[in-house]
């Protein structure tokens, strides 16, 4: 789900109590559709065995960008401009959006 | 934007110094800034109930100018706070110029000190992190800058070699510093072998983690002539911040640098190719890269080549952190007023091995979050006034 301005149609992310800019208060919960593209990447080492791991900023479609994950390909791997989609997974208990890398 | 009246030259730094550099057990963070604050007073012939105008940041002490105060009994008329991350003092600059301009205050002391090193082995932060942020463990503040520096590598297509000749620039510098922290040599082999933290960036791309503290006294210009041989003038001083989390930046290449440093050279009436000396807030390789473009030294994209062949090293054209920067000399934790220390040292022509002959114009550049809030100052020699 992200916010979205009725006035504007702006979407926005993270969650907040006005859009930026406009300062628009309308915002409403809409679906979002989960398709992105990687917008920066980085590879995370840690000292071994820890494995190392991928963080990510993720052009939304509908706009806003976030931070998260791609999964499914290694961290190194992942490339600015791939077409990734967004899934439900789980971290210490508690849900959390990664991104599928897409063929 | 209203008509800019910053006060060109109006005020000046009569005294400059620095404490504890590298490591300094057994001070707390106000002892470290103390210490500084006394010892540039002291130069200046000044002492703490001169003081009437007040601007400092603590990693450790929200309140740290209320604490500053009662620590050496003196009663500031205009005390100031502002947190802008490693940016603040670069802005406590600007707002002191303007307040004594305004007969505020008349003797502002601007202090740093952290003891991040001896007390706590890494990075103090007292930062509020992200609930939308943190499950995903990027290691901040280096993870940020590594997410910037690959889209700027995907755009500009930067070689590794090329964040290589910051760090190795920086450490030829300190290697003329005594009070630099890092003074072995570094070559290309050893940088590039360097362990990743966080791809693409490298131990050797990324600050050191030390002590230190910091101080600069300011007056009017025309008290300034009697307390220091050589005063430094405040010719422009003007900041932006236009994010605070790297994921909200709104084009992960270009800082608010292109908006405070036009301003400030406009301010002083100068362009790039005018200024003599370069200090910036080099948190990581990438910054250096940013700010000599975002500043206007050379044009977006092209920094990666601009560094090349030493330019920015001793001997080179352009002169850029001659203390050895945030990566070889100093870091405990916000660097942005020793670029002005740096600064003024060379203006008042007491840089030692370092000295950039004839320096005139200095150009100095704090950074705030994760480049996030940016800060530029012009200072200036008498002859430039």
């Amino acid at each position: 789900m992200l916010q979205r301005s009725r006035s504007s149609g702006g979407y926005v992310f993270y969650p907040r109590v006005a859009e930026p800019r406009t300062g628009n208060r309308d915002l409403e919960w809409v679906a979002a559709s989960g398709d992105g593209i990687v917008h920066a990447t980085t590879v995370v080492r840690r000292k071994p065995p820890e494995p190392a791991f991928n963080v990510a900023l993720v052009q939304l479609a509908e706009g806003p960008r976030m931070m998260s994950r791609v999964e499914g390909v290694a961290p190194g791997e992942v490339r600015i401009g791939m077409a990734v989609k967004a899934r439900i997974a789980s971290a210490d208990g508690k849900p959390l959006v990664v991104f599928d890398a897409q063929p | 934007m209203s008509q800019d009246k910053f006060p060109r030259g109006k005020t000046a730094i009569v005294a400059s110094a620095t404490y504890g550099m590298g490591e300094a057990p057994g001070l707390s963070s106000m002892d470290l800034a103390v210490s500084a604050s006394l010892r540039a007073l002291a130069s200046a012939g000044l002492k703490p109930g001169d003081v009437d105008g007040l601007f400092i940041g603590l990693p450790d002490d929200f309140l740290s100018g209320l604490t500053f105060a009662e620590y050496l009994g003196i009663t500031p008329q205009v005390t100031d706070n502002n947190r802008t991350g490693g940016s603040a003092f670069l802005t406590h600059c600007m707002w002191a110029a303007l307040a004594l301009e305004a007969g505020q205050c008349d003797v502002a002391l601007v202090a740093y000190g952290s003891n991040q090193r001896s007390a706590a082995g890494g990075l103090v932060s007292a930062m509020r992190p992200s609930p939308y942020e943190a499950p995903y463990k990027l290691p901040r503040p280096v993870g940020a800058y590594a997410l910037a520096t690959s889209r700027y590598m995907h755009e500009y297509g930067l070689k590794r070699e090329q964040l290589g000749a910051v760090a190795i620039a920086a450490r030829q510098w300190a290697q003329l510093n005594p009070d630099a922290f890092l003074r072995e040599p570094l070559g290309m082999h050893e940088y590039l072998a360097s362990r990743l933290v966080s791809d693409p960036l490298s131990v050797r791309d990324c600050c050191l983690v030390t002590d230190g503290a910091a101080a600069i006294v300011m007056t009017r210009a025309d008290r300034a002539k009697s307390l220091a041989q050589r005063p430094v003038y405040i010719l422009g001083n003007a900041a932006s911040t236009h994010h605070r989390d790297i994921t909200s930046m709104p084009d992960l290449t270009t800082t608010a640098a292109a908006i405070s440093g036009p301003r400030a050279m406009a301010q002083a009436g100068v362009t790039p190719k005018d200024i003599d000396v370069v200090e910036v807030y080099d948190a990581f390789t990438i910054n250096t890269l940013l700010f000599l473009e975002d500043l206007g030294f050379c044009r977006k994209g092209e920094a990666g080549a601009f560094v090349e062949g030493g330019r920015i090293a001793p001997g080179g054209e352009l002169p850029v952190n001659t203390n050895g920067g945030g990566l070889s000399c100093v870091h405990p934790g916000m660097y942005g007023l020793f670029t002005i220390v740096e600064a003024v040292q060379q203006l008042q022509g007491t840089a030692g091995a370092r000295q950039v002959k004839d320096a005139k114009l200095a150009l100095a550049h704090g950074n705030g979050g994760e480049l996030s809030s940016q800060a530029t100052m012009v200072l200036g020699t008498e002859e430039t006034l």
